[in-house]
Formats: C-alpha cells, sequence, structure tokens
C-alpha cells in the first residue's frame, strides 16, 4: 500500500497543476455543452410541437438518428470529417459542438416529458385570467416543468461530464488526454488513472447529491 | 337594458359527434343563470365557449357588444384572445391553482402581468379578494396545502382579480368532499348579492334555485327549458326536465 501511494508524495506538487488545468479544460467542456444542448434542446421542442410538418419531420429524424450514432462517431465526423468539404473547427469547439449535438436530442425529450407532466388545466386557469400563450408557458408552464426535470436534468449533465471524456480522441486537453500524457510521461498509469478518476468524481459528485436531494421530495 | 352576454346559433362538434346543436340565450348585467342538465348534455362545452377555450364550430357570442374570438370573419389566436378572455371570470371544477405560486401570488400574477397594476398594489388587490373568498389567512400558503373547498375559494378570488364582467363556473363543487361543498356555495352566494353577473354549471339543484334567477335545461346538446329558476325546478314544463330532476333528487 505505501509503495503504490508513494509516487503520490513524490510526484503529487507536480501532478496537481496538470490535472487542475485538465480539470478546468474538462468543466469548461462539459458547461459548454451542457448550456448548448438546452438550447439545441428547447429548439428541438420548438420544432417537435410546431405546427409545420417540415419542422416536426425534422425533429422525429434528428432525434432518432443521433440517438443511434455514437457520441465518438460524430465527434470524428466533425473533426477529422467535416475539414474534408472545408468546414474546420479547433479541437475544443469540434468537442462542445458534439456533445451539445448529441445531448440536445435527450434534453429536448426531457423537456417533452416535462410539459407531458403538467395538466392541461394549468394552461386552461393560464388562458382564462387573459394570458398570452407566451405569458402562459413563461410563468405558469415552464417554471413547472423546470421541477419535474431539474433532477434528471442534473443526471443528464453528470452523464455529459463523463461522455466528455471522448473528447480526449480528438486532441481536447481534457482529463483523460492529460492523464494518458502523464502516464507516459512518469510511466505510473496506475496511480495516474486513479487520479484521473477521482477528478472526474469530485466534479461529478456533488451534483449527484444534488440530483438525489431533489428528486426526493417528489419521491416522497 | 341590452343583454351583457349574448349568445346565437351556438354549435359545436368534435369530429362526428356534435356536442352542441344551436343555443342561443342572453343574459341581462347581473344576471344569475344556472345551466343544468345531464352530463355529456352540452352544458360544460356551451360555458367553455363562451372564452373560448372550447372553439365553437358555429354561432355568434357578444360580451358587451363585443364579438368574441372572431375578427373580420377569422377566428382570433390564443394570443388575439387574451385580452377577451381577460374580461371574463373563470372557475374550474379542479380548481387549477398554479402550485409553485403562492396563494396570494396565485391571485395577483395576473393582476401586474395582464392588468399591468405595480406588485404593490396588485398584492393589496389580491389580499383584498382573498378577503372576500374567507381566505385572507392562507395568503402565503402554498395551495397544495389547501383543501379542496380552500382551493376552490382561491380559485374565485382569482377569477375576481380579473374584475370580470362576467363570471363563469364550471361545475365548482362538483370535484369537492360533501362536506365542503358548502364553504364554496355560501362565497358564490355572496357574490351573487353582489351583483354580478354569472353563468353556473352546476349540480347542486337547490343552490341553482336559490341563487339563480334563471336556470336553463340542457340535454342532447338543445336547451330544452329555460325560465325563472324556482318555476323550471319546482314546476317544470318539459318532460325531460321532469325526469332529470327527478332522479336528481333521488
Amino acid at each position: 500500500m505505501t509503495g503504490f501511494l508513494q509516487p503520490y508524495v513524490e510526484y503529487g506538487s507536480e501532478w496537481w497543476p496538470l490535472l487542475a488545468e485538465a480539470m478546468l479544460n474538462t468543466a469548461l467542456l462539459t458547461i459548454a455543452g451542457f448550456a448548448l444542448s438546452v438550447v439545441f434542446g428547447l429548439a428541438l421542442l420548438l420544432c417537435q410541437t410546431s405546427s409545420s410538418k417540415a419542422l416536426r419531420g425534422f425533429a422525429t429524424v434528428y432525434v432518432t438518428t443521433l440517438r443511434g450514432v455514437p457520441l465518438l462517431a460524430i465527434l470524428f465526423l466533425l473533426y477529422f470529417g467535416l475539414p474534408g468539404v472545408g468546414i474546420t473547427f479547433d479541437a475544443l469547439t469540434a468537442a462542445v459542438l458534439g456533445l451539445s449535438l448529441c445531448f440536445a436530442a435527450q434534453v429536448s425529450e426531457l423537456f417533452r416529458a416535462g410539459l407531458k407532466a403538467i395538466p392541461k388545466g394549468q394552461r386552461e386557469a393560464a388562458m382564462a385570467v387573459g394570458f398570452t400563450p407566451v405569458q402562459s408557458f413563461t410563468f405558469i408552464i415552464l417554471p413547472q416543468v423546470v421541477r419535474v426535470i431539474l433532477s434528471p436534468m442534473i443526471v443528464t449533465f453528470v452523464s455529459l461530464l463523463k461522455d466528455s471524456s471522448l473528447a480526449s480522441l480528438i486532441t481536447v486537453n481534457e482529463l483523460v488526454l492529460t492523464g494518458r500524457a502523464m502516464a507516459t510521461e512518469y510511466f505510473l498509469p496506475l496511480q495516474i488513472y486513479v487520479a484521473v478518476g477521482l477528478c472526474y468524481f469530485m466534479i461529478g459528485w456533488p451534483f449527484s447529491i444534488l440530483s438525489r436531494r431533489l428528486a426526493a421530495p417528489a419521491a416522497r | 337594458m341590452d343583454a351583457l352576454l349574448s349568445v346565437a346559433g351556438l354549435r359545436k362538434s368534435y369530429g362526428p359527434v356534435e356536442v352542441l346543436k344551436g343555443i342561443d340565450f342572453s343574459v341581462k348585467a347581473g344576471e344569475k343563470i344556472a345551466l343544468i342538465g345531464p352530463s355529456g348534455s352540452g352544458k360544460s362545452t356551451c360555458l367553455r365557449c363562451m372564452n373560448f377555450l372550447e372553439t365553437p364550430t358555429a354561432g355568434e357570442i357578444r360580451l358587451d357588444g363585443e364579438r368574441i374570438g372572431m375578427r373580420d370573419g377569422r377566428l382570433m389566436s390564443d394570443r388575439q384572445l387574451a385580452p377577451q378572455r381577460a374580461e371574463m371570470g373563470m372557475v374550474f371544477q379542479l380548481f387549477n391553482l398554479w402550485p409553485h405560486l403562492s396563494v396570494a401570488e396565485n391571485v395577483a400574477i395576473a393582476v401586474r402581468k395582464v392588468r399591468g397594476l405595480p406588485a404593490k398594489e396588485a398584492r393589496d388587490l389580491a389580499l383584498e379578494m382573498l378577503a372576500k373568498v374567507h381566505m385572507a389567512h392562507r395568503a402565503n400558503a402554498s395551495p397544495l396545502e389547501l383543501s379542496g373547498g380552500q382551493q376552490q375559494r382561491v380559485a374565485i378570488a382569482r377569477a375576481l382579480a380579473q374584475k370580470p364582467k362576467l363570471m363563469l363556473f364550471d361545475e365548482p363543487t362538483s370535484a369537492l368532499d360533501p362536506e365542503l361543498v358548502r364553504e364554496v356555495l355560501t362565497v358564490i352566494e355572496e357574490l351573487a348579492d353582489e351583483g354580478r353577473t354569472m353563468l353556473l354549471v352546476t349540480h347542486e339543484i337547490a343552490f341553482a334555485r336559490d341563487v339563480a334567477d334563471r336556470v336553463m335545461f340542457l340535454d342532447g346538446g338543445v336547451i330544452v327549458e329555460e325560465g325563472p329558476a324556482s318555476a323550471v325546478i319546482n314546476t317544470p314544463r318539459e318532460e325531460r326536465t321532469r325526469s332529470f330532476l327527478k332522479q336528481i333528487r333521488h
């Protein structure tokens, strides 16, 4: 056991700054990816509930396709594939875009389920007092939807955090790629990947707790 | 005196099923009208057509002379309808309070957002309306903490806060436990005494007789009989009315 821990004592001060920077990149990737998935997800939801057949069709095809294609394939397509037709992204942009395109499908499904959970009478009462459709959505429906989906939304956030590790394969300098570089340099893959795992845990754990806390009242 | 609300040739179909088959009536300012009839007779649909929560298939509805739901021969959008709906307060069978807002906020929010009153005045008005329905002491509670009867009284306060020209009640006591019906009926009676114009769908026949000026008996999508409340309920002319009232009493 002392043998296992020894390198942490020896190299800790060198590793920590590297890992901290990588954590920052992972956090940036995750937060940007998640924020954009919410935007895309809401756009998808608008398509799904639109009166235009074309938009509804687009949303269905989008959700079905994106669910069926692995995130890694999408990342490769964005980063290595698109330059073939003259569209070039830097690695971080490609990763954020790939993550959010993928997770948008999940987020929109969450919103849809949340909307379904709100009884029809809620909107009727809003209409009856003279709210416009936009007002009734903003003041009455959305706040209730958010309450319903907050907990599963955080679960989605944490799973996006973990999936952001795939960005290492398109050269984004996040936790896994940094870990790999360190493992090669120090020849201590066991200790380094354990440290990387702990870093993910440190970011994700508080959110998991939060999600469970938020879910608890609903379960009661 | 001109009618405050006038309804002419109102029809409503769901696909091939015609629920309302041509309804005509009018309500003068200050008048209270009860709509009674067996379930499925179309009385709730009729009421919900007044503020276009259901879009009529045909017919004309006017409130204070203004055509509801149609402009220049075209159906109005929900956005265009909003100001017209605000003129009518509606009370639903299932209360439909907004659970994410406090009791006071349920009443105040539309006062601010629709009528544009400042927050302080809206809150004062909300408290005043809550006092009217004897619920001011629960202003800061969540609707989820209230009994059905209390929720319905708050819903009435919410509708009153619109300062509506007309109050619509859609079976306001049907979802309540029997012991909670009275408190809601009492509040509605008090409003009736204030001279408000009310259109009320109800199963409470005795209440309809005591509170309403006129009763309309709906069956099969038409008005079978209408007249002064006591006459229709105590001495109905039509056989269908008689058999309905008999069923309800036993």
